[in-house]
């Protein structure tokens, strides 16, 4: 048993085929991380990770409400997410469907746990999708999106050099 | 094995249907010492699945990483409010 100080890293498994499960633990109650990942404003500030800056992020948190965020990733271009509400329970459970705007036919249904235990709460996400080839498409898109914002920063530092000469 | 049997938490028979389909293709590897086999694991084989994993993984570390600021921020203003929520 590890005790952790700090919060820990992601941890991404593949349970099954058509499944990926990533689980993290945050120094905070289930409460703050419920609210940090359904509040709009909030959502804003976490959500692109290094990849970019949230532009947008709609949230109609009850059953059968939409939500919408988009992204300005670091080379300019925008990806966009949407999907709707299937299951809540405030503070603990979050099922929603997901859809890459990019990838409209491989429609994931993901379902956030959120367990909280001596104020530390654990969070899993797990991912369903339709196919294991749209399972391996989302697993590539971190890499595709890796290589996309490297070749960007290729590329103006490539424009920075030309304009020097 | 009755290591193996108790750690995943699985029925013998099924253990041993596991193994073999892993030692089937090379990433478990098996010797006998007196009356036990010894199982070992063949992790060269499990990197490219680890590496192909790995970059997903970390942009899920990067976006928790802003989360984690979000969060201490959040529980500082809910000290400030006396233990109220907003």
């Amino acid at each position: 048993m590890v005790v952790k100080t700090s919060s820990g890293t992601a941890v991404v498994t593949l349970p099954t085929d058509t499944q990926i499960l990533i689980t993290r633990e945050f120094n905070a109650p289930g409460h703050l991380v419920y609210k940090a990942y359904t509040t709009p404003e909030l959502i804003k500030r976490w959500w692109s990770g290094d990849r970019g800056e949230v532009t947008l992020a709609e949230v109609d948190l009850r059953v059968g409400g939409r939500w919408r965020y988009v992204m300005k990733a670091n080379g300019g271009f925008e990806v966009g997410f949407h999907g709707e509400y299937r299951e809540i329970v405030p503070n603990e459970r979050l099922v929603t469907t997901e859809v890459y705007e990019g990838m409209p036919e491989g429609e994931a249904v993901v379902t956030h746990t959120f367990s909280e235990k001596d104020g530390r709460t654990t969070l899993t996400i797990l991912m369903l999708l339709p196919s294991q080839a749209d399972r391996d498409a989302v697993i590539n898109s971190g890499m595709e999106g890796g290589m996309q914002e490297s070749m960007d920063h290729l590329e103006q530092v490539a424009v920075s050099l030309s304009r020097r000469t | 094995m009755n290591d193996l049997v108790r750690l995943v938490g699985l029925a013998q028979p099924l253990v041993s249907k596991h193994l073999r389909v892993l030692r089937e293709v090379g990433l478990v590897g098996v010797r006998e010492e007196g009356r036990q086999r010894m199982y070992s694991v063949n992790g060269q084989l499990l990197k490219p699945i680890h590496d192909w994993v790995k970059t997903y993984e970390r942009s899920w570390s990067k976006r928790f990483d802003r989360l984690d600021v979000v969060l201490e921020e959040l529980k500082e203003m809910k000290e400030d409010d006396g233990g109220k929520d907003e």
